[in-house]
């Protein structure tokens, strides 16, 4: 059985739909990441969960039981507050005792799973503190406690590494797997950084406008967007428009080239389409390519910026689209104003629903 | 002695040498409040066993604290149902309506509750007659206008989502308010108090209006006996008051600091 299954759910505050039919299904020890801009509804979707809000329609149902009755305390979940909301009057371990007080645990056994929490997050000692004497890292691992030692049966954890320092966030997401695994408990995470999702989760969601647009592992997703948004939105593919052939390929003005797809278009001839193709995908070679070469395209280095492991080449095709080229720096970056061939394999082509 | 320095000096001194003054000629010997006569605490001597005076000072720390007591229990109430409530039918119109005696003159609040109270009486009996009542409810009236705004100010600027954070881990809603929203509301509760507290205690407009014979605050005893001509028994009575008010702010000023201290300013 899934642990949470959501049917059909919709919510709208005034005349925006945050939420739109949306049908989601996570599995037992699952972490799963809900990916989105900001007012595509993720957080919305969290604070269903958790009861916060209640739906306009469909159906919650956690372990096959429906939760949209429930008040917010009766719910088998926990969340992770993006602003952590640690109880500023109250220190570490009360703050993190709280949940256990509620539900009427024993002083002594408190005291355990307390502790025991807060040597999960690694903050022994640091107990009788309170939450404004933490570093933002310290906070962060103390929500964690505070959520985790309740034993929820899935965790929702809102932008939960956004408030960190940049060189604090992948040593925290590679905690946050770890902490996943021992606990056993489905995690949802909301995140409008791809790259946290990817690396995180093991299946992301896309959410655009309140709906589910594509859902997948990682990698998946990533090589196969289904979707002008979710290809732009992971990763930043370049798009490349053309019409169909009758043999299969697609006429690309733009990239001045014929266009090969690995897998079948899908299209009648003469059907437009648009095609994704990941910027590091993309090889690049001086000199030039014949006329009639398939997935390959000539053009000239327009810019070139280096990013520390990748550098990235903006180079102007002669059919008239810019495209984005990202190499490995070691290769050495390719010199602007050169005059240079792109190619790349048919498998890196991705055909888009729209 | 630059500008600046002039203009602060100037404004303490405009602030502070009424009070200084008053102070000084308690210790006067003299019968008139504004001429030196040598040092002398006669006058503490005279307010000692002046029991009209004292009689008056205690129901006016009593109707006071009431006041305050009650200010804060309505104004609280309605200053977190403007804080929490969301946008419920009529906020506007309530809003409106408890902030109305803040800007309302003092004259028409006060005459407004005496037709009240007289319009009450005479239809289910209650208040019976004006007296220290009377004059607690008018207080309290105009200090829950006070304590609203106060309160609903500090729940405003706390974080919406430490209640959330407090349901999702498994309180109930009342025990929530109980666990985390009380506990974070406490200082704004003690600032309306006192608010309220000063407010009733210095009124003299709203008490004459609503006051009958047993009621006659501080205040109103000071402002019968300006048309007979002071004494400076009243210099010593003000000289008390500041005192025992200094006493008091600085108290809670450094358990307000304290509070605040322990939750890193906020």
């Amino acid at each position: 059985m899934s642990l949470l299954r959501a049917e059909g759910v919709a919510k709208r505050f005034g005349a925006t739909a945050a939420l739109d039919g949306l049908d989601l299904e996570i599995a037992p020890g699952e972490f799963f990441a809900l990916l989105g801009g900001s007012g595509s509804g993720k957080t919305t979707l969290l604070r269903l969960i958790a009861g916060f809000e209640t739906p306009d329609a469909g159906r919650l149902l956690l372990e096959g039981r429906d939760l949209v009755p429930l008040p917010p305390h009766a719910r088998p979940v926990a969340m992770m507050f993006q602003s952590y909301a640690l109880f500023p009057h109250l220190s570490v371990f009360d703050n993190v005792a709280y949940g256990l007080r509620r539900a009427g645990v024993p002083r002594e056994e408190r005291r355990r799973r307390v502790a025991e929490a807060l040597a999960l997050v690694r903050l022994e000692g640091l107990e009788r503190r309170r939450p404004h004497q933490l570093s933002g890292g310290q906070r962060q691992r103390v929500a964690l406690a505070r959520s985790l030692v309740v034993r929820p049966r899935l965790l929702l954890l809102d932008e939960p590494l956004a408030a960190l320092d940049a060189g604090l966030r992948e040593a925290t997401g590679f905690e946050l797997r770890a902490l996943q695994r021992a606990t056993g408990a489905g995690f949802v995470m909301v995140t409008h950084d791809q790259a946290e999702a990817m690396a995180l989760a093991d299946r992301i969601g896309v959410l655009e406008r309140g709906r589910l647009v594509q859902v997948g592992p990682p990698a998946a997703v990533y090589e196969r967007p289904a979707t002008r948004f979710v290809a732009a939105f992971l990763g930043g593919a370049n798009l490349l428009a053309g019409l169909v052939r009758a043999d299969g390929g697609v006429d690309c003005a733009e990239a001045g080239c014929l266009l090969r797809p690995a897998a079948p278009v899908g299209r009648p001839a003469g059907a437009p389409v648009t095609l994704a193709l990941r910027p590091e995908r993309v090889r690049l070679r001086s000199g030039e390519a014949p006329a009639d070469a398939v997935n390959a395209a000539r053009g000239t280095v327009a810019e070139v910026a280096f990013r520390g492991e990748l550098s990235t080449a903006l180079v102007r095709l002669d059919g008239g689209a810019t495209l984005r080229v990202s190499r490995p720096s070691a290769e050495g970056a390719p010199a602007r104003g050169a005059r240079v061939t792109l190619t790349w394999p048919a498998e890196a082509l991705a055909v888009l629903a729209d | 002695m630059s500008a600046a320095r002039a203009g602060l000096w100037l404004g303490l001194g405009f602030l502070y040498l009424p009070i200084v003054l008053l102070v000084a000629y308690a210790f006067s010997a003299d019968r008139i409040p504004f001429q030196w006569g040598g040092f002398s605490l006669r006058w503490f001597v005279a307010l000692a066993g002046d029991e009209r005076l004292i009689e008056a000072a205690l129901l006016s720390l009593r109707v006071a604290a009431g006041a305050a007591t009650l200010a804060v229990l309505v104004g609280g109430l309605a200053g977190f149902a403007l804080a929490r409530f969301g946008p419920f039918r009529g906020r506007a119109l309530f809003g409106a309506l408890i902030g109305a005696p803040l800007v309302l003159p003092e004259v028409v609040t006060g005459l407004s509750l005496l037709l009240l109270f007289v319009a009450l009486e005479g239809a289910i009996g209650w208040p019976a007659g004006r007296g220290a009542l009377t004059v607690l409810l008018a207080h309290a009236t105009l200090g829950a206008a006070y304590a609203a705004v106060v309160i609903q100010a500090r729940l405003a600027e706390a974080d919406r989502s430490l209640e959330e954070a407090a349901m999702d881990l498994g309180a109930t809603p009342f025990v929530a308010f109980r666990t985390v929203t009380l506990p974070l509301m406490a200082p704004s509760l003690l600032a309306a108090w006192l608010l309220a507290f000063t407010l009733s205690l210095d009124d003299v407009v709203l008490a004459s209006f609503v006051s009958g014979p047993a009621g006659t605050t501080l205040p109103m005893v000071l402002f019968s006996r300006l048309k007979l001509g002071l004494t400076p028994e009243v210099n010593a009575l003000g000289a008390v008051i500041v005192a025992v008010a200094a006493v008091a702010l600085g108290l809670a000023a450094l358990l307000l600091a304290r509070v605040d201290a322990r939750r890193g300013g906020g």
